[in-house]
């Protein structure tokens, strides 16, 4: 095993001496590389990682190659005016197609990724300005072969650090729940559809810069460079190399260029027609990656030779600002006729109850009482039907969940929500997420760190909070659900909530664990926190609530303190079944 | 533009539209029931069209080795499963579906290509040969996947859509071919000349259409499609297999593939790779129509072959490009519209 370190440093050596010591055939395959696993890098990020599918990124770096061969062969324009105006154009195209696509379900993004592909390439095979089908030559050179080699590998390991930077970041930790887990992560304040729009438009900047390099490089611009098949070409390195990992981006471009290269040569006997014949083994090597290792070569790689950069995490760091909490007693939460329906069936009706700082309210029923669908109502996740929904002395009833986290509720997850492949420290972070305000570009740049350190430090205290210190590291899809629970638990906590909302936090556990979550919620009880939990194990939540509301067919059956609820006639019925 | 150009586009149009509608509903079809991006649609069309003017020509149409070694393939999977499940009784319906089958329609094929039969039988032995593709593909390339994501089985649409690209132009060649007029018969409505070649595709369309109608209307397999595309687990728990609801599907969306080969390759050369663009109007047609009602879809079609006929005769070069930017105005419409709400992407692996 080598440290991920000495790998980068390893491999940055090597293609600083590559010109020196390849043949020419091989550097220029290099220069291929790079370019390729620029936009393969954009679709890393925003595929496999945002998992948002584009078959078109050609078209943003069509666009910047064109931009450049037209200023700088039409009207002398300089190369790096072309690149600002190139870059310009990439991001208002991207912003366009980002705002009238990412709203949109799933697989219209891909589709139309498509079509405007196949539409940009007719029409700049088409456009007398761009040379039609023979396109634009004698595109002048950034400068002589060497330096071309480094400028282009130079922006490569650029980007390819920055997206890495980026990913380990507080906006990469919400960018690398986007794909499976956008639910939880808007529910932390995490606003989805703009950050997917962002990450699109990096995606589309990094192709563009490499369509700019390539217009440069090749000095030649020609529509078949920016045909469909090159769109799925980038996409199927992006998927060869491993769409969650941004190296995967190198070698996936690496894999499939060569073996381009090399296929190149090799027409099936007996047919003298050229053609694009490597096609064939590309799909099966795809099929073949799709049914056996679908993450791509990159985690198989980085499992079995490379050891991860553990990090430092500065607990001396100075505390994030925290809110200020309303004194015990005062009034937290109001809802006041609550109602839901689906189709004919009412899922809540005109339900009422209200809420104190500093007391922990059960909210309890047996199953299809109507809990889950109360609970979405206050987080937001279901929009209600009637009713209102009042929180330290305003209505949320209606506002999306980002804005209801902003106003310092958080909530667990019934189904626990973790993003499996991440670290316990970094799905804890997440919940932080609105106590930092540092975004994507400084990320990029390392310049938020100081901030870094301090929701870190604020997660690894939650983490030890709920007593997990010594899985601070592991990936959280790798623990016990009982240990998953407490995750979700600091999580919320790293918020720095006024009010905690539990969806059935119990639900599935062992006894022990059962009996540890129970201690937990005692603890903060006893740190003045106000917790709303949903349960329907009567057991758990008795010796745990101040008060206790009952719920059955979506209605208010019994309030009060647990032991009269208890002893309740109405309860008991619901909870066994009464006396016919 | 005098009203004749207008009523002899507006025919062309319809008569692509027609077609493009077929495809869509195919499209929309495998999606429903699959979650599948049925990209590689278009190679149907190619492939089909092509062995069309082959076998006129007195050749053995390539499709023949596809059809062989795509069942041998199929057949190796399903031996594999069988091995695995302990379950050899299934072998001999697997050998005589994937392996007699195919092998008997490159037989045929074979006998029939210098012998120069007449249209119908040179048509139905080009169907014989481009449908069993469908269940193949869908045994090889999705079956494997069934559980995995839309965006992993798009992922893999492509990579089939690459690979019988790739064998189309192996086996066709790159060159293009157009196959003889089914009838030369034309006839005068009006000021409109009506080409009989025209009118067959759009009763083809029709008639096609209705059958499908019917097909998920009465009969037991169509409705077993419909349950599976409303709700998967619960069509499983009713005893109808999701592998054979895939397959179905994919012989469907071939067969219309096919056909739509068939009834356009009088109309316009076919190159191995024209299908993948055709398809792909089929799917701009079903985004029109919104990604989900089966009229809107057949609408959404017809009004992008009309488009499509006007824009060629206005500006021929940026015909393509109007084309497919024409789905940029549903979409904004669809975007204003929805409330975004965020779904998760279900984590398949």
């Amino acid at each position: 095993m080598i440290p991920a370190r000495a790998a980068l440093a390893t491999f940055i050596a090597f293609i600083a001496v590559a010109p020196f010591i390849l043949p020419e055939f091989h550097v220029a395959l290099l220069n291929y590389i790079a370019l390729a696993t620029m936009v393969s890098l954009g679709l890393v990020l925003l595929t496999g990682i945002a998992g948002v599918m584009s078959f078109g990124q050609q078209v943003f770096a069509g666009i910047a190659a064109y931009t450049t061969a037209v200023i700088t062969t039409k009207y002398g324009g300089s190369p790096w005016l072309a690149l600002i105006v190139g870059l310009a154009l990439v991001a208002l195209v991207a912003l366009f197609l980002g705002a009238i696509t990412l709203r949109l379900s799933g697989h219209y993004l891909p589709i139309s990724t498509i079509a405007w592909g196949i539409a940009i390439y007719f029409l700049f095979g088409n456009l007398e300005l761009f040379g039609k089908y023979t396109g634009v030559p004698d595109v002048p050179r950034l400068a002589g072969a060497t330096v071309t080699y480094y400028v282009i590998w130079a922006a490569t390991l650029a980007l390819l650090i920055a997206s890495a930077n980026l990913l380990d970041s507080r906006t990469g930790r919400a960018i690398r729940a986007l794909r499976f887990r956008g639910v939880m992560a808007e529910s932390f304040g995490v606003d989805v559809l703009r950050l997917k729009n962002i990450v699109f438009l990096y995606a589309a900047l990094f192709a563009g810069l490499s369509g700019w390099l390539y217009a440069h490089y090749l000095r030649f611009v020609s529509p078949s460079a920016f045909n469909v098949n090159a769109g799925i070409d980038y996409l199927f390195m992006a998927v060869i190399g491993g769409t969650g990992h941004v190296w995967g981006a190198v070698i996936g471009a690496s894999i499939l260029t060569f073996l381009k290269e090399y296929l190149k040569g090799m027409v099936p006997s007996g047919l003298g027609a050229s053609g694009n014949y490597e096609i064939v083994v590309f799909g099966v090597l795809m099929m073949l990656l799709l049914h056996r290792a679908s993450s791509g070569l990159a985690p198989v790689l980085a499992r079995w030779a490379i050891r991860p950069h553990r990090r430092h995490i500065a607990l001396e760091a100075p505390a994030l600002a925290r809110r200020s909490q309303p004194a015990a007693g005062a009034p937290l939460l109001e809802v006041r006729n609550a109602a839901k329906r689906f189709g004919g069936l009412v899922a809540v009706r005109e339900l009422s109850f209200e809420m104190r700082a500093g007391e922990i309210l059960g909210l309890i029923g047996p199953n299809g009482a109507g809990k889950s669908t109360m609970f979405n109502l206050i987080t937001g996740v279901l929009p209600a039907d009637g009713g209102e929904i009042v929180f330290q002395g305003e209505r949320i009833d209606g506002l999306v969940p980002s804005a209801i986290a902003r106003r310092g509720i958080a909530r667990t997850f019934q189904h626990v929500n973790l993003v499996g492949t991440m670290s316990v420290l970094e799905n804890v972070a997440l919940g932080a997420h609105l106590r930092g305000r540092r975004g994507t570009l400084r990320a990029m740049l390392r310049a938020e760190r100081a901030e870094e350190a301090q929701l870190l430090a604020e997660a690894a205290r939650q983490v030890e909070r709920v007593g997990l210190t010594a899985q601070l590291h592991d990936a959280a899809g790798s623990l016990p659900l009982g240990q998953q629970r407490l995750v979700e638990i600091a999580r919320a906590l790293s918020a720095d909530p006024t009010l905690l909302l539990l969806d059935e936090p119990a639900a599935g556990l062992r006894y022990a664990e059962k009996q540890a979550l129970a201690a937990l919620l005692r603890r903060l009880r006893g740190e003045a926190m106000s917790i709303l939990l949903v349960e329907h194990d009567m057991e758990f939540v008795m010796g745990l609530v101040d008060r206790l509301v009952v719920m059955d067919f979506g209605e208010k059956l019994a309030e009060g303190l647990p032991a009269a609820v208890q002893a309740n006639p109405a309860v008991m019925e619901a909870y066994l079944g009464g006396v016919e | 533009m005098t009203a004749d150009i207008v009523l002899w586009l507006a025919q062309d149009g319809i008569t692509n539209g027609a077609i493009y509608a077929l495809l869509a509903l195919a499209l929309l079809l495998v999606f429903s029931v699959t979650r599948v991006i049925f990209v590689p649609q278009g190679e149907f069309i190619s492939y089909a069209a092509l062995s069309l003017a082959l076998l006129q020509a007195g050749q053995v149409p390539g499709v023949v080795y596809v059809l062989v070694g795509g069942g041998l393939l199929a057949a190796a999977f399903e031996t594999g499963t069988a091995l695995r499940d302990k379950a050899l009784r299934r072998l001999p319906l697997v050998f005589l579906g994937y392996v007699v089958l195919p092998c008997t329609m490159a037989a045929l094929a074979w006998w029939a290509a210098p012998r120069k039969l007449d249209l119908v039988w040179q048509v139905l032995i080009v169907l014989g040969l481009v449908v069993p593709l469908g269940p193949i593909v869908y045994r090889v390339a999705y079956q494997p996947l069934a559980k995995a994501s839309i965006l992993v089985l798009f992922i893999a649409s492509m990579a089939v859509h690459y690979v019988l690209t790739g064998l189309g132009l192996v086996f066709f060649g790159g060159e293009g071919l157009r196959s003889a007029a089914f009838s030369d018969v034309s006839f005068k409505l009006g000021v409109l000349q009506i080409s009989t070649q025209s009118l067959l595709v759009i009763v083809a369309s029709v008639l096609v259409m209705a059958a499908l109608w019917l097909f998920f209307g009465r009969s037991i397999y169509g409705k077993a499609l419909r349950a599976t595309a409303v709700n998967r687990v619960g069509a499983r728990l009713v005893g109808i297999r999701t592998e054979l609801a895939g397959s179905l599907s994919l012989l469907l969306a071939a067969f219309i593939g096919a056909l739509s080969g068939i009834l356009i390759s009088p109309i316009t050369t076919i190159y191995y790779d024209t299908g993948f663009l055709i398809g792909l109007k089929g799917f701009v047609g079903a985004i029109l129509g919104g990604m989900a009602s089966y009229p809107l879809a057949v609408a959404g079609s017809l009004a992008l072959g009309l488009l499509e006929a006007y824009a060629s005769f206005w500006s021929s070069a940026f015909k393509e490009t109007l084309v497919f930017a024409i789905i940029i105005p549903p979409l904004i419409w669809l975007s204003l519209r929805s409330r975004h709400v965020e779904e998760d992407e279900e984590e398949s692996e």
